[in-house]
């Protein structure tokens, strides 16, 4: 996770100026040990047994704010989706499209695509993480399994530009077809603001002075 | 350059550049003259009365009967997600209030509720609070279901409906500037709570207001259901079964329409929703006079719940509205004054006149925010369209690291295509006022 230096909000410390060097730490989320609680065990015990592939495909499971996270590795992606949404045990019918995330500090696995899944069977919900370096980043479209995932799956690519493999039309959704860059990049640059007064200009939101 | 029916293009450095601004009518139809296709092309907005906002649809068509029906959407992109990652965790309620613009409160709702399990006070949540949040969501439910049939009916050529459906609007509207001070875009639940408590004398109003309403809704049902121009225009049109539903993510009245009785007040309660008596609505036409008919029979349970909030706010009288702990709560309550809406008299006098310490924790939690544990939360409302759910992630700062609506009207309008081809061009307009989308919510 990501470090700040000299900034406030650094708890533990005497320190409340924020300007005595200090770093702060994000929280690590490691992966979860047994047993998960609430449903998760089930969830996940119903996934090893119909997915023989299983230690092989999940990199980890986090278990976060009463949420279970499945990080799955990009070429295990359509197969894990299939069983999820196949297995009448597990029996995800519904994915609530795409999220992407970008971390740039995290080298090989900057971009993250989080799909949030739905049971209505048995009144569940999961999220698969699959995580990409910046240089490759191509993950499976999920479009074939849950064909709602089009629309979702194009508005991450034009955002954070993931490409989403065997989508049968990647174009850019929100943004218009001629833009440069995906926006919520955070690498992304931001524009400031022109002042008419002689040498003066308001800076980009992201390079002024401000609490984190 | 050969004709492409659907946008002229260009080559540039940057590659081959659509333009998605039309052609002129005399040239397309001189080119369709040219060739033996029947095929026509047309744009039908993104300017369309008759397509719910900036939305464009591409229709290709075959006489009056449509092939193929894509969306173009991103007219009304607006940065909002992005927008939020530069302001603290409270600011971020007033960008999100504007993505869904016809359910405000649901947004707010969601996005608060999201921020909450990330900060691990879902349930420190004050009663009085989760009341207040769902009663506004009810109200809000009955203006958004109002505008479905007041624009849907005027998309389809009915011009009574918006009369009825707007008074009855007006009604809610003035709720919500009595709470809140605004009538849209309210910015009112906020992490730990709600902006301010209900006035003294609202309840009262509100109870009147259901009893005005569920006489008046009767204008409508009397004037649609059944009706057999009405019936003409929606029965069978738009078809999208169960099947279609569930593989597309499509939620709320589509999918009660199609006969699953999937609510999430009912099957994930939240803010209390558990502690109400009301039904799931349902009907298993799968067509647009379903989604119509549960969206009506809504109403009725939304009021309902607004009267069984009421009862639950005279007995909470007094009771606080945001959460105990000083270092998430918003420091002031509002309150009207003789120059407009403000932070309250009594909190003014404190941090003005009495205590420093007051003063700068004040400015502490308005300048700074506060801080939201690192991680990634994902929470859902039933918006009046369907699930909005919000992906929350913090890096431990106070500001958001990422803020993601997935909007029920941006999945829903995928089924534009399933719900339109192969039917009559007039049908499209039926099928699409059906989907309900609100293009603010679609493109964010």
């Amino acid at each position: 996770m990501s470090q700040d230096e000299g900034m406030f909000g650094v708890q533990g410390t005497g320190d409340t100026s924020g300007f005595g060097g200090l770093v702060r730490t994000g929280a690590s989320t490691g992966s979860a040990e047994r047993p998960y609680g609430s449903y998760f065990d089930e969830v996940a015990d119903d996934l090893e047994r119909a997915y023989p592939e299983f230690n092989d495909a999940i990199e980890s499971v986090v278990i976060q704010n009463g949420e279970l996270t499945f990080h799955v590795k990009r070429e295990k992606l359509v197969d894990v989706a299939k069983i999820l949404r196949d297995n009448p045990k597990l029996s995800f019918e519904m994915c609530l499209g795409v999220s992407g995330v970008h971390y740039p500090e995290q080298t090989d696995r900057e971009l993250h695509a989080v799909y949030p899944l739905l049971s209505l069977t048995h009144n569940r919900r999961i999220r698969l993480e699959v995580s990409v370096p910046d240089a490759d980043s191509h993950i499976p479209s999920l479009v074939e399994v849950w064909a709602g995932n089009n629309w979702h799956e194009r508005e991450t690519f034009d955002m954070f530009g993931i490409i989403f493999d065997g989508h049968a039309g990647l174009t850019r959704i929100l943004m218009p077809d001629d833009w440069a860059g995906h926006p919520q990049r955070k690498d992304y640059p931001l524009g400031g603001i022109p002042v008419e007064f002689q040498g003066a200009t308001i800076p980009a939101p992201s390079e002024r002075r401000s609490y984190q | 350059m050969t004709f492409d029916p659907y946008a002229s293009s260009r080559e540039t450095t940057e590659g081959r550049v659509y333009s998605v601004t039309g052609g002129d009518w005399d040239e397309l139809s001189t080119e369709i003259g040219a060739t033996k296709e029947e095929r026509v092309v047309v744009n039908m907005g993104p300017q369309h009365p008759s397509t719910h906002g900036v939305l464009r649809l591409i229709l290709e068509l075959e006489g009056e009967t449509v092939t193929e029906a894509r969306c173009a959407i991103g007219y009304l992109h607006t940065g909002i997600e992005k927008n939020t990652e530069y302001r603290t965790w409270t600011q971020g309620v007033t960008y999100v209030t504007r993505m869904d613009y016809l359910a405000p409160i649901f947004n707010e709702t969601a996005y608060c509720m999201s921020t909450e399990k990330l900060l691990g006070i879902t349930d420190q949540i004050p009663e009085r609070a989760q009341v207040i949040r769902v009663m506004m969501m009810e109200l809000n439910r009955i203006s958004s279901h109002m505008v479905a049939f007041g624009t849907g009916g005027l998309e389809l050529g009915a011009l009574t409906p918006i009369f009825f459906a707007f008074r009855d609007r007006e009604t809610v509207l003035d709720i919500f500037e009595e709470i809140s001070g605004l009538r849209m875009n309210m910015a009112y639940i906020r992490p730990g709570g709600v902006a301010q408590d209900v006035p003294q004398d609202s309840v009262a109003h509100i109870r009147e207001a259901c009893r005005n309403m569920r006489k008046s809704f009767k204008d409508n049902e009397t004037l649609l259901v059944g009706n057999s121009i009405w019936m003409k225009r929606t029965k069978d049109i738009g078809y999208l079964d169960l099947a279609g539903c569930m593989t597309l993510g499509v939620t709320g009245p589509i999918l009660r329409a199609a006969g699953m009785p999937w609510d999430l007040r009912k099957s994930q309660p939240y803010s209390g929703y558990e502690n109400y008596k009301f039904d799931v609505i349902t009907t298993d036409t799968c067509d647009a006079y379903g989604r119509f008919l549960v969206r009506l029979g809504e109403l009725e349970q939304s009021l309902r719940i607004i009267e069984q909030c009421c009862d639950s706010l005279d007995k909470l009288n007094g009771a606080p509205v945001m959460v105990a702990d000083k270092k998430i709560a918003w420091p002031a309550q509002l309150a009207v004054g003789a120059d407009g809406i403000g932070n309250s008299l009594p909190h003014i006098r404190e941090i003005m006149g009495e205590s420093m310490e007051a003063l700068i924790h004040h400015f502490k939690i308005v300048t700074e925010g506060f801080r939201v544990p690192a991680g990634q939360a994902y929470a859902a409302v039933e918006s009046p369209r369907g699930e909005t759910g919000v992906h929350t992630v913090s890096d431990g700062g106070t500001r958001p690291y990422r803020v993601h609506f997935r909007e029920p009207s941006f999945n829903n309008l995928q089924s534009t295509a399933a719900m339109c081809e192969g039917g009559m061009i007039a049908d499209v307009i039926s099928a699409v006022a059906s989907i309900d989308p609100v293009m603010g919510g679609v493109d964010r």
